[in-house]
């Protein structure tokens, strides 16, 4: 200021100005050196913000990762779950077959049994025949000896076949394809199935077809797990009956029918009962897993499921079903057979 | 093959053949008894025949074999109930033996069968329930021949 008041070149007015000037620069900096302070405050206040922001993100990340780790846990829980529950459907089909196995084993066990006491007389009859010198009976008791071998041969050889069946079904691991007899495998599966349901319920009967294509080549599928297929669907199936049954109809006779079928290029197995059929809502949801219309400890909701990732999956096939309520319901199995012209 | 059991299409075991004509041993006229066995399983035939060799080349028991219920109705009605003894398997698939039972009691009354029950389930219900269906006896597998035999003779 007073170097300006000083100056000789300014005269007042100008010097007026000057002083004018230099006052508002003055407030402009004033102003400005307060919204400085300001953006300062603004500035460290922000930093906090972000600090916390930081904080909490960093706590968020580390929860999603907790999370992610549960997830994860659970996960492999759910897997460990499943493949229990795969062995426990697996031991549960079991044990409805149990009393079809014991009676399937204990019939061939009779034979043996009977057919070597006749053995063992005939050997005594044939010691006197011998004696008497009758060389014909001698001959004829002979033959009857070396029928009777061959029977306890075939009934031995019937009991061994069940107990393996019934191994290969109980095991875990992923089993193999081979070339398998359907029409034997479907066989062997109503019997167990029928004698397992009429040892558990003595009131249960039904009667059962088979129209086996004779001319079904060997199919290459893993046998224990068409045969789990194959006797989930047959006890479905005289489940089906057996609940008809239960109504009491005038001239109702339970029917299951098993039939196989050799087209071009697959073939097809059908278990076809005459029960009373789907209804259309529940037709919907026959194949998720642990749905089920049976009471509640009876069934595990997972045969179907299974049956059906078993015929997918595992075989490249296909399991349609045909219902029609009060009629009946038809489980069509197809697995495709290259036409190698085996 | 055909161990399916169910209304089986016997070729070499036809149940139906007409009985065996009586036989003349020691010029002394012995009329077979006859009778009929019941059983899905197509080896029972072969069994009995065996057990009974003696009895039936002596011409003293003559043996007709059903694969099923439906068929053992079937061979009654076509013989004209020559059956006097009935020997009939529980658990076969369609007619179960009760079903079979039950059915020989209540419409062969002219003298009725004797009916014995064989089963392989020896257990209090299936027996209270033949039974109470009027049979005769009851039998559980596996057959005890010798038993079976004097139950026979003392027919």
């Amino acid at each position: 200021m007073n170097i300006i008041q000083q100056e000789k070149n300014l005269d007042a007015e100008q010097k007026d100005a000057v002083f004018k000037l230099l006052k508002a620069a003055d407030k402009e900096i004033e102003i400005l050196s307060f919204k400085l302070d300001r953006t300062e405050k603004v500035k460290r206040t922000t930093g906090i913000l972000l600090e916390e922001t930081i904080e909490e993100l960093e706590q968020k990340r580390k929860n999603v990762e907790e999370s992610h780790d549960a997830l994860k846990k659970s996960l492999e829980e759910l897997k460990a779950a499943q493949v229990q529950l795969i062995h426990a459907e697996k031991m549960a089909s079991l044990g409805e077959l149990t009393a079809g196995i014991a009676h399937e084993i204990q019939n061939p066990l009779n034979f043996v049994k009977n057919f070597a006491e006749v053995n063992a007389e005939l050997i005594e009859e044939l010691k006197e025949e011998i004696e008497n010198g009758d060389l014909e009976e001698v001959k004829a008791i002979a033959n009857d000896i070396a029928d009777n071998e061959t029977k306890i041969i075939h009934h031995g050889l019937r009991a061994d076949g069940i107990v393996k069946g019934m191994l290969q079904h109980s095991r875990t691991v992923s089993n193999e394809k081979e070339p398998t007899d359907i029409n034997a495998l479907a066989d062997e599966y109503l019997r167990l199935s029928y004698h397992g349901l009429r040892a558990k319920d003595k009131s249960f009967n039904a009667d059962f077809k088979t129209e086996f294509d004779e001319s079904l080549p060997k199919i290459n599928v893993v046998p224990q797990d068409i045969g789990r297929v194959l006797l989930n669907l047959i006890n479905n199936a005289f489940y089906a009956v057996a609940e008809k049954q239960k109504l009491q109809q005038e001239n109702y006779k339970p029917l299951v029918v098993i039939r196989t079928k050799k087209l071009k290029d697959k073939i097809e197995i059908s278990v076809k009962d005459n029960g009373n059929g789907i209804p259309t809502g529940v037709k919907e949801k026959i194949f998720q897993p642990f749905f089920t219309t049976k009471p509640t400890g009876e069934g595990t909701g997972l045969g179907l499921s299974m049956s059906y990732d078993i015929i997918t999956k595992g075989h490249g096939g296909d399991l349609k079903v045909k219902t029609e309520e009060g009629i009946g319901t038809e489980f069509i199995i197809v697995i495709p057979q290259p036409s190698t012209g085996s | 093959m055909d161990d399916s059991g169910y209304g089986s299409k016997s070729d070499d075991s036809n149940p139906r053949q007409p009985w065996l004509g009586c036989c003349i041993e020691n010029e002394k006229l012995i009329i077979p008894m006859k009778i009929l066995v019941v059983d899905d399983e197509q080896d029972i035939q072969p069994l009995f025949q065996q057990r009974f060799r003696k009895e039936i080349r002596k011409g003293e028991i003559d043996f007709a074999f059903a694969h099923s219920g439906e068929e053992a109705l079937q061979f009654l009605e076509n013989n004209n109930q020559e059956a006097v003894l009935i020997l009939s398997d529980i658990n076969m698939p369609g007619m179960s033996g009760l079903d079979l039972l039950g059915k020989i009691k209540k419409e062969y009354n002219a003298p009725p069968p004797v009916v014995m029950m064989i089963t392989a389930y020896g257990d209090t219900e299936n027996y209270n329930t033949a039974m109470e269906l009027g049979a005769d006896d009851f039998i559980t597998k596996p057959v005890d021949f010798k038993e079976l035999k004097e139950k026979i003779n003392t027919l």
